[in-house]
């Protein structure tokens, strides 16, 4: 364990080296970007969009009750859905749709000597390989959280538009209601900090492969593994240190 | 020229190599044979950089290449092309972009000058108007073709080859060879290249080196192979009678 931790800080020491020609390194980023970023939006989208709608329903369910106000069910669908659904369900979701293609890809790319292929042009490759995945994943997973959080919210909102349970009017004096910013400060730390686990975590896995087809599943599947069990054990730390 | 001095390389409790001396000399066709498992692959990845030897040196043309940092090996890997066995091109990328992408990190050229390369690349390994196609809709000889278009388009004082001829076709096999062996000539290369291909030793071999259990067992031409009376290499080269009968002839 101890070596393995070793290997993937010496990983991510010589992915940050200074690039050969920047240009090309930024082209890297940009289609990076595009694949997490734009290749994602649509299944954080309805996530988010049946969470948010699930979870006003549940609310409103559990605390039907004559002493509680309706408007609660508009503020705890909103602190949950900014503190812990948006941040943590999406980067789940994004550590087996994103992590996945990122360890198979790399994966590849060392069983079918590509990687060699680089090394021998000279070209650092885990700066070219890993560098851009890992800022495309810190920049676009707390875009994607934000996009989330959003929907979510209005996936709240379609619930109580199209039930009785909470009136419409009910659920946003209940978002209006107590906001507190540092919850979208935590949101945001903690989007940064698991688009740096799936990126980092799955492209050291994918990096390290070796053998042939079997080889690059198995990878892919511990990457998304050990991404997701590290998503949770940062959460919990992100919510203690900050909360 | 290429040096190289003792080479070991072990792996756990594995002795692969056992201090093999050797020098590969610019414009002739260096090529490295051997039984499966005899160490030629593990050899050409430790001359090129990507195995570290355990023991002995490297030497580029005076420059002692195992001594060096990734960035101090940086010029001299500039002037390597290699051609892996796979050929190991970028699936993500045509076939003109596998043959610039070097340029586009290493050189100054301006975009216009770096088209006009991989065209001549192109046209030089018979692929006209192959640019925009991507690996996967090739044939395997035409992936090789582009390995080599993309291995000489930085134009390499070094050439590696590993295993050119595997699953190719006699006829393209031969394509190949003599592809690589008028490069070879033409530019001055130092070409190394690990082959079974008995058609390539005896067409193409100007300096064949033969490794048995890890060792250098013989060093010599293509035209003294035939004539030499070390068993472990007979046995190698002339093992089935199609040789063997070609060996009586010459």
């Amino acid at each position: 364990m101890f070596t393995s931790f070793g290997r993937y800080i010496l990983l991510l020491r010589l992915s940050f080296r200074k690039p050969e020609k920047f240009s090309v390194y930024w082209g890297e980023v940009m289609r990076e970007m595009v694949s997490i970023g734009i290749g994602s939006l649509g299944i954080i989208s309805i996530i988010s969009v049946f969470i948010g709608a699930a979870t006003t329903i549940q609310i409103a369910f559990q605390l039907a009750s004559p002493l509680i106000p309706r408007s609660i069910a508009g503020s705890i669908g909103r602190d949950t859905t900014i503190l812990e659904f948006s941040p943590t369900i999406s980067s789940l979701v994004l550590a087996g749709r994103v992590g996945s293609s990122i360890a198979s890809q790399i994966g590849t790319m060392r069983v079918t000597e590509q990687i060699d292929a680089l090394e021998i042009m000279g070209v650092n490759a885990p700066g070219y390989l890993i560098a851009p995945k890992i800022i495309g994943g810190i920049t676009m997973v707390p875009l994607l959280v934000i996009v989330s959080i959003f929907l979510g919210i209005g996936g709240g909102y379609l619930a109580c538009f199209t039930s009785s349970d909470v009136s419409t009017s009910d659920y946003v004096s209940g978002l209006r209601d107590g906001f507190d910013p540092l919850t979208i400060q935590v949101a945001l730390v903690k989007s940064l900090v698991f688009g740096f686990i799936i990126t980092s975590i799955c492209a050291y896995q994918g990096f390290y492969t070796s053998g042939g087809a079997l080889e690059v599943g198995q990878s892919a599947t511990r990457g998304v593994v050990y991404s997701c069990v590290m998503i949770l054990f940062a959460d919990l730390v992100i919510t203690r240190l900050m909360l | 020229m290429i040096e190289i001095k003792d080479i070991y390389k072990t792996f756990g409790d594995n002795d692969v190599l056992k201090g093999i001396t050797a020098n590969f000399k610019p414009g002739k066709n260096n090529l490295i044979i051997g039984g499966s498992g005899s160490g030629k692959t593990t050899l050409l990845k430790c001359i090129v950089g990507l195995h570290a030897p355990t023991k002995g040196d490297v030497i580029f043309d005076g420059e002692n290449f195992t001594d060096m940092d990734f960035e101090q090996r940086v010029p001299i890997r500039k002037q390597i092309g290699m051609l892996f066995q796979n050929s190991a091109l970028f699936d993500s990328m045509t076939v003109e972009d596998n043959i610039i992408f070097p340029l586009n990190l290493f050189s100054t050229m301006s975009k216009s000058e770096k088209l006009d390369r991989a065209n001549f690349c192109l046209e030089r390994v018979n692929l006209e108007g192959k640019n925009k196609l991507f690996p996967s809709e090739l044939s395997g000889g035409m992936k090789k073709r582009v390995g080599i278009a993309r291995a000489i388009s930085m134009e390499p004082k070094y050439l590696f080859v590993d295993e050119p001829n595997s699953g190719l076709d006699p006829q393209t096999s031969i394509v190949i060879d003599e592809l690589i062996s008028e490069l070879t000539l033409e530019y001055k290369i130092t070409t190394v290249m690990v082959t079974h291909d008995m058609n390539s030793v005896m067409g193409i071999g100007d300096n064949i080196l033969f490794l048995y259990q890890g060792k250098k067992w013989w060093e010599g031409s293509n035209k003294e192979i035939a004539h030499t009376d070390n068993k472990e290499l007979n046995d190698f080269v002339f093992a089935s009678k199609f040789t063997q009968a070609a060996r009586e002839k010459l």
